[in-house]
């Protein structure tokens, strides 16, 4: 059993490289290592969930959740990411760790409906695009493949502002919801449209289980 | 692209009724020490299409004598978890083609098998570059 300190593994995340040139429309930005690190360790050593367990880390990007999930012993964790781009800072990332249990995939999450996946992973962790304008129900669509994916338990985040659309879908698919902390994103004006100067966000990291 | 995440690819080509298993052509491939764990192993084997992973395994030179068919009682055969511990986890494709049985080709390029659709293979949406920043605050219950 890997007895790592939150410190510890906030630390080791920090050497993770991030995108170089994020795609907005995809909704790339990196999940902050001290973000990564918070909600790895609860899901590590409250729930037992990454250690000798298939772990899935869907929309991966730059794979720094499945970094911490194979630094904290997963089995294998297997990271999907639509970008190629991302998934080569993936790659580099898993082999400057020099980690051996981690796999990827480049794919359309939104075509995961595949029998093949299904209940296949223990667990799945992800940060999922929040389904901005232009991309409407991306975070649901993520949620549903997740679900379908896993055996055990889905980890994720969510806008806070969504929390009760969720809790009626997970009610509604008969799924246990737990909103394990509650997040704060505060984002520099980066996009022409924001006319505040900073954004905040929001943001509830859930656990859900079937 | 390690043969446990092998058997779970399938082609999602439109009008395609039996994409699996896709059929490996390597053109490199690589070997891996990864540390063994029965326990992880022998969990893992009842969710793998068994006939699927040996002929990849087999596809690729790399089934040694691992038995074709499952052997009763794995669970506590130290032996054979090794074996299929081998197959799954430390037998790496970096380079070649997934075939489908019926129609189509996924490359596999540095380790990354490319599953998406020809259409889908150019990226949806241009390039642009945002700076962001995030700065967060993390409040556990």
């Amino acid at each position: 059993m890997k007895k790592m300190k939150l410190k510890e593994l906030e630390s080791c995340l920090q050497q993770v490289d991030v995108f170089e040139e994020p795609k907005l429309l995809l909704e790339q930005y990196p999940t902050r290592p001290h973000i990564a690190a918070c909600m790895l360790y609860t899901i590590h050593n409250t729930f037992d969930d990454i250690e000798n367990k298939l772990v899935a880390d869907l929309g991966c990007g730059c794979g720094v959740l499945s970094v911490g999930a194979a630094v904290l012993g997963a089995g294998l964790c297997v990271g999907f990411d639509i970008d190629k781009d991302a998934l080569e800072i993936f790659s580099s990332n898993a082999e400057q760790f020099e980690l051996p249990n981690i796999d990827m995939i480049q794919f359309d999450v939104c075509l995961l409906q595949s029998d093949r996946f299904s209940k296949r992973f223990d667990t799945v962790i992800m940060n999922p695009p929040f389904g901005t304008k232009r991309n409407k129900g991306m975070d649901m669509q993520f949620l549903t493949t997740a679900l379908n994916m896993a055996t055990g338990a889905v980890y994720s985040l969510h806008k806070t502002s969504t929390r009760e659309h969720i809790q009626k879908k997970a009610d509604d698919w008969k799924v246990k919801m737990e909103v394990i902390a509650e997040l704060r994103y505060d984002l520099p004006a980066s996009y022409k449209f924001h006319k505040k100067k900073l954004v905040d966000i929001e943001v509830d990291f859930i656990r859900f289980m079937k | 692209m390690k043969l446990l995440t092998h058997n779970m690819l399938t082609s999602h080509v439109k009008g395609v009724t039996c994409g699996y298993p896709l059929l490996i052509q390597a053109t490199e491939v690589k070997l891996n020490d990864v540390d063994f764990n029965a326990e992880f192993v022998a969990r893992m084997i009842p969710k793998m299409e068994w006939s699927a992973l040996v002929g990849a395994a087999d596809s690729l030179g790399h089934l040694n004598d691992l038995p074709k068919d499952l052997v009763s009682d794995y669970e506590n055969n130290e032996d054979f978890l090794r074996k299929v511990h081998h197959i799954l986890l430390e037998v790496e494709v970096l380079e070649g083609t997934l075939k489908c049985p019926e129609s189509g080709e996924f490359p596999v390029s540095k380790g990354v098998p490319n599953m998406l659709l020809n259409e889908d293979r150019v990226l949806r949406h241009p390039k642009t570059w945002i700076g962001l920043g995030c700065v967060s605050v993390c409040v556990v219950m």
